[in-house]
């Protein structure tokens, strides 16, 4: 008996080892610099507050954090939409202008592989800039160095809170270099094939309430939008 | 028999650190000579006596050895396994619906998605509207957005089971074109991007193309049809989108 229990303190342990190590693993560090920084193109940077309740609406099964807003959207309850999230949102330009509204949808991957540091989820932009026109930008994003560094920390601290700086490209895909592939619609945009990249700015985080402080940045290579000024 | 400490040992079959004493026949085994010499020989009893002490710190000694290989064992067994378990077991594993694909006789694949008006509605966000959907949402004005409309849906399939959601945007007043399009997310097979004419025919069918495609829908090509039906016989559903896909991958693929 007491062999038992050695060998399953010891499994415990081991497990937990494990993960203790996973978890500093320091070869899984998150991308900190856009592989769009040394384009030659035209880009254009839309920002937007990641904190729900700032932005216009956001839904999910309603059990996960953070919670719905408004509060009385519906939920995506039904088993096949039960792992996705919608976000609609206010865009903003670099000097703080609103420049658009986007709608976000978010669906976690069953590419995700944990032993790898790889958390993914495949996401969905439709994107409308008044004035400019409307496009998809399509991208897998790696949410695990933000688990890591941001949600873990909040859980396990005594106030189920995480106050620090924050700040990685969350866009790992799908093109080869780590962007996501953008499909431009309408108007300026018509035909446009390009690259994006998404970036998360976090610093704030509550166990109980989800974001607290938190922007996203959309990075947009146009390559061949002319501006409306000329 | 052997000479340790001056002392003569009859030999048991055991060496006199036996690792398990209780195995040996009683009265044979080194602790029980140990017991014999001290009775006859009590000259020796001080060294008869640190000879069992050590005995016993050996036994025991060997017992929390073997303890501990467990648990060295057992921390390695739990490593691994959690590394397998990590490495092996899905962390994702998302419910898909039976697709319901009827193939077309001139090649390609057709798909009907319904959505059922009002209960599949997520947002309508319009400006200047007093009753958005859903109460309390704070749609920004009209003077940026003109009459931009964007709705947000819950996607079935033709037995009327969930399979995605979707946002339709329309326009008539953007400045660099009128539009009304598509974005249709699935969240186990991709997502489509729709355009969509701004007439629809007479039968107020309005077709539209897939302009791009993610995942399975990447590769494919194919035309997009809406209708809204309004004479629904469904419990509450006042009226239905009905959105008809017929695609087709490239031609010329290589098996």
């Amino acid at each position: 008996m007491r062999y038992f229990v050695a060998l399953l303190i010891g499994m415990l342990t081991g497990a937990v080892l494990f993960g203790a190590g996973f978890y500093y693993n320091p070869f899984m560090n998150q991308t900190m610099i856009s592989p769009l920084a040394v384009t030659n193109e035209k880009v254009i940077g839309l920002s937007f507050s990641a904190v729900p309740q700032e932005g216009i609406l956001y839904t999910n099964n309603g059990d996960s954090v953070p919670a719905p807003h408004p509060k009385r959207v519906a939920k995506l309850l039904e088993p096949a939409v039960s792992d996705t999230t919608v976000f609609v949102t206010e865009l903003h330009d670099g000097s703080g202008d609103l420049a658009g509204i986007g709608i976000k949808f978010s669906s976690r991957s069953e590419r995700t592989r944990l032993f790898g540091g790889e958390a993914l989820a495949n996401s969905a932009w439709h994107l409308y800039l008044p004035g400019e026109g409307t496009m998809l930008v399509d991208q897998t994003e790696n949410y695990w160095p933000y688990i890591r560094e941001v949600r873990i920390p909040a859980r396990l601290s005594s106030g189920e809170n995480w106050r620090g700086a924050f700040h990685g490209i969350m866009t790992s895909g799908p093109s080869a270099l780590g962007t996501a592939r953008v499909s431009g619609g309408s108007g300026l945009f018509s035909g446009l094939e390009s690259e994006a990249v998404e970036s998360l700015t976090a610093r704030g985080y509550s166990a109980v309430q989800g974001p607290v402080s938190m922007t996203g940045t959309l990075t947009i290579v146009l390559p061949r939008v002319e501006s409306t000024d000329e | 028999m052997a000479q340790v400490a001056g002392i003569t040992w009859v030999s048991c079959g055991e060496p006199l650190t036996a690792r398990r004493v209780g195995l040996c026949k009683p009265g044979l085994c080194a602790r029980s000579q140990i017991a014999r010499q001290m009775m006859s020989r009590p000259s020796n009893l001080t060294k008869l006596h640190y000879q069992s002490r050590r005995i016993d710190r050996q036994q025991t000694h060997h017992r929390v050895n073997r303890l501990f290989k467990t648990f060295i064992f057992g921390i390695i067994l739990g490593a691994l396994g959690a590394g397998a378990l990590m490495y092996f077991a899905p962390a994702v594993n998302l419910h898909r619906e039976r697709s319901l694909i009827s193939v077309q006789p001139n090649g390609g694949s057709m798909e009907r998605f319904q959505i059922n008006l009002p209960r599949d509605r997520i947002l309508v966000g319009l400006a200047g509207v007093e009753d958005s959907i859903p109460a309390g949402l704070d749609w920004p004005g009209e003077d940026f957005l003109g009459d931009m409309q964007a709705e947000a849906f819950i996607v079935r399939n033709e037995n009327n089971a969930v399979v995605g959601v979707a946002s339709r945007v329309a326009s008539s007043t953007e400045e660099t074109g009128a539009f009304i399009e598509w974005v249709v997310h699935f969240p186990a097979r991709g997502t489509m991007y729709v355009q969509m004419e701004l007439t629809p025919a007479e039968d107020g069918v309005r077709d539209g193309v897939l302009r791009a495609g993610t995942q399975d829908f990447l590769p494919l090509t194919g035309r997009i049809r809406e209708q809204f039906v309004s004479e629904v016989d469904d419990g509450d559903v006042q009226g239905r989108i009905v959105l008809e896909a017929t695609l087709a991958g490239p031609l010329g693929d290589e098996e």
